[in-house]
């Protein structure tokens, strides 16, 4: 079964690889990483590397609305995709489990995401390094982004899974997954927000920073601000990345459960679903 | 000998609607049984059944003695072969790619994948792109993988379907040598013609029940349908064969030296010996009933009169 498993994470690794989108993500983080490095302070008048913590933060954001994207397209064929190609009966016809074949496909994507990220956000961090652009904080900031990252990009790809392990066609699969992405990363923020402005103050603090930190892809945002002092600046989040709620450990449990709670509909809906 | 696959008096439903009535299909070693019949019949569900994809509401299905939709049914499926009817493999992964995957997947070691890409003629495009192959080569990788393991049955679902007639040709044969072998082959076509001369038995299905089985020959003779004989030849005034609805024989002029003449297959070969014998005679071509005829008339016979019966192919 472990071999069984590790051939077909095997095999979507390669796929990703050779279709490029390993290297589409890698270069497409990188590109981003040296540009915020570089260009970020524009706005104040001048070109070169600012700070580490505003650089760190502009990519933290870019990241939350870049990466779920990436692993919601990445993932949301994973099932429905194999059962359009006629795969999925002839793979279910083997001497195969379907908890092993959906184990090994989400074993295979979440280590492809991963290796990009550290390659692309790696890479850039090791340019900087190069450049002496940056002090002694470069390496624990980009280490912890990278790792933050890779695990946003899993929860986003186990709701991909979950969307596609019941999805009928394809394209629906796709529309979920927009949809899904559209929530998380734009929706769910103005609604909070709107709904803090019209509560008018009467919503208790620690409830706004508890609905705001449920959100995974506000939960990755704040995990990459605390501790820099760039989260002085951003005023309102900033107050709640101080808060006792928000410690590291914390948020990177609230992605931690996304994700095993994402997997475990998607391992159920794919149990249940007719070949 | 005991049988490799049965399935007995099996009914599956999906809702309202009943997939499989009454299914009871037996293969022995060595045998090549056809699954015959129209699209929705419940070919694929039988070899679904067969495969443990689907657990009946009623009835029982055993392969190699065990139920495939339990525990041990996934020992059971190292022994078999599945072919589906539309499968596209891997467009960015090589034809050898992809079989030592699915070799990996089945605990077989990849280098059996490449003697079996041998065999089925795939060696030289074996290290090409699958995204680059023709229908007949896809189908050569999918009998290929079907392979794996030296299973003991091969369900082979519409598996002519879009092969030009030297591909399968091709096929049968490959089918031919495994039957030799001792495999046992089960494979589901909508139509008689091609296929009746490589099946040892067939199995007709429609609206989930299964309307006959037995040879092609003892299922023609039970039915009793008229068999279609086109004579061409020179014959200025009649025809060599009178008309004689009485008799069973029915002719049709179909143009000045053209005649199609319909009989029973009892009168089959007095017909042809008159044929035969008749001055000026150029050829003459017999037409069983095909798959249509005998659909229609053991359809009918099972519903009452339900279908239309037609007469001849």
């Amino acid at each position: 079964m472990m071999r069984q498993m590790l051939a077909i994470a095997a095999k979507e690794l390669r796929d990703g690889v050779r279709n490029r989108w390993a290297l589409a993500i890698a270069g497409v983080l990188a590109v981003l990483a040296l540009a915020i490095a570089w260009f970020g302070p524009a706005a104040s008048g001048r070109v070169g590397f600012a700070s580490l913590g505003a650089t760190v933060a502009s990519l933290a954001s870019l990241a939350v609305f870049l990466v779920p994207l990436v692993a919601l397209l990445l993932g949301h064929e994973s099932v429905v995709g194999e059962a359009e190609r006629g795969t999925l009966l002839l793979l279910l016809a083997y001497p195969l489990g379907r908890r092993t074949l959906l184990a090994g496909k989400f074993l295979g994507h979440a280590a492809l995401l991963a290796a990009a990220t550290a390659l692309g956000l790696g890479g850039a961090a090791a340019v900087l390094a190069a450049a002496g652009a940056a002090g002694e904080g470069l390496w624990p900031a980009f280490t912890r982004l990278i790792l933050s990252t890779a695990l946003l990009g899993w929860v986003f790809l186990a709701l991909a899974y979950a969307i596609s392990a019941g999805a009928r066609e394809k394209g629906r699969a796709l529309a979920g997954a927009l949809a899904a992405w559209f929530a998380f990363v734009l929706v769910y923020d103005l609604v909070l927000l709107g709904t803090l402005v019209a509560a008018g103050g009467r919503l208790p603090p620690a409830l706004f920073g508890a609905l705001l930190v449920a959100n995974p892809a506000d939960a990755f945002r704040i995990l990459n601000l605390t501790g820099l002092e760039a989260a002085e600046a951003l005023g309102g989040l900033g107050a709640v990345a101080r808060g006792p709620l928000v410690s590291a450990p914390v948020l990177a449990g609230v992605l931690a459960a996304w994700l095993a709670g994402l997997l475990g509909v998607a391992f159920h809906r794919f149990a249940r679903r007719e070949v | 000998m005991s049988a490799v696959l049965e399935i007995r008096d099996v009914q599956v439903r999906f809702g309202a609607v009943t997939a499989l009535a009454a299914m009871t299909l037996t293969v022995q070693p060595g045998e090549v049984v056809g699954l015959l019949g129209h699209n929705g019949a419940g070919k694929t569900t039988t070899m679904k059944l067969a495969l443990g994809l689907l657990r009946p509401q009623a009835g029982t299905v055993r392969l190699f003695g065990t139920d495939p939709a339990g525990r041990a049914g996934r020992v059971a499926r190292r022994q078999v072969g599945f072919l589906p009817e539309n499968v596209s493999f891997y467009d960015s992964l090589t034809g050898r790619e992809v079989l030592r995957y699915l070799a990996r997947l089945k605990g077989r070691a990849p280098r059996e994948a490449d003697a079996l890409l041998e065999r089925v003629g795939l060696a030289a495009a074996a290290d090409r792109r699958v995204r680059g192959y023709s229908k007949g080569m896809r189908q050569r990788l999918g009998l290929a993988q079907a392979l794996l393991g030296h299973p003991g049955l091969l369900l082979l679902d519409e598996p002519t379907v879009g092969l030009d007639p030297m591909a399968t040709a091709e096929f049968y044969a490959t089918v031919a040598r495994l039957r030799a072998a001792g495999t046992a082959v089960v494979l589901s076509s909508h139509v008689l013609a091609g296929i009746e001369r490589h099946i040892d038995r067939c199995v007709i299905v429609g609206r989930g029940h299964v309307l006959a089985a037995g040879t092609l020959e003892e299922l023609r003779a039970e039915a009793g349908l008229p068999v279609a004989i086109r004579a061409r030849g020179r014959w200025p005034d009649a025809p060599p064969v009178a008309d004689d609805p009485a008799a069973g024989v029915w002719v049709r002029r179909l143009n000045g030296h053209q005649v199609e003449i319909r009989t029973t297959p009892a009168r089959k070969l007095a017909v042809l010996r008159a044929l035969a014998a008749a001055p000026g005679i150029e050829d003459i071509e017999v037409q069983p009933p095909g798959l249509e005829a005998l659909y229609a008339h053991f359809d009918a016979r099972l519903h009452g009169g339900g279908g239309k019966e037609s007469r001849g192919a």
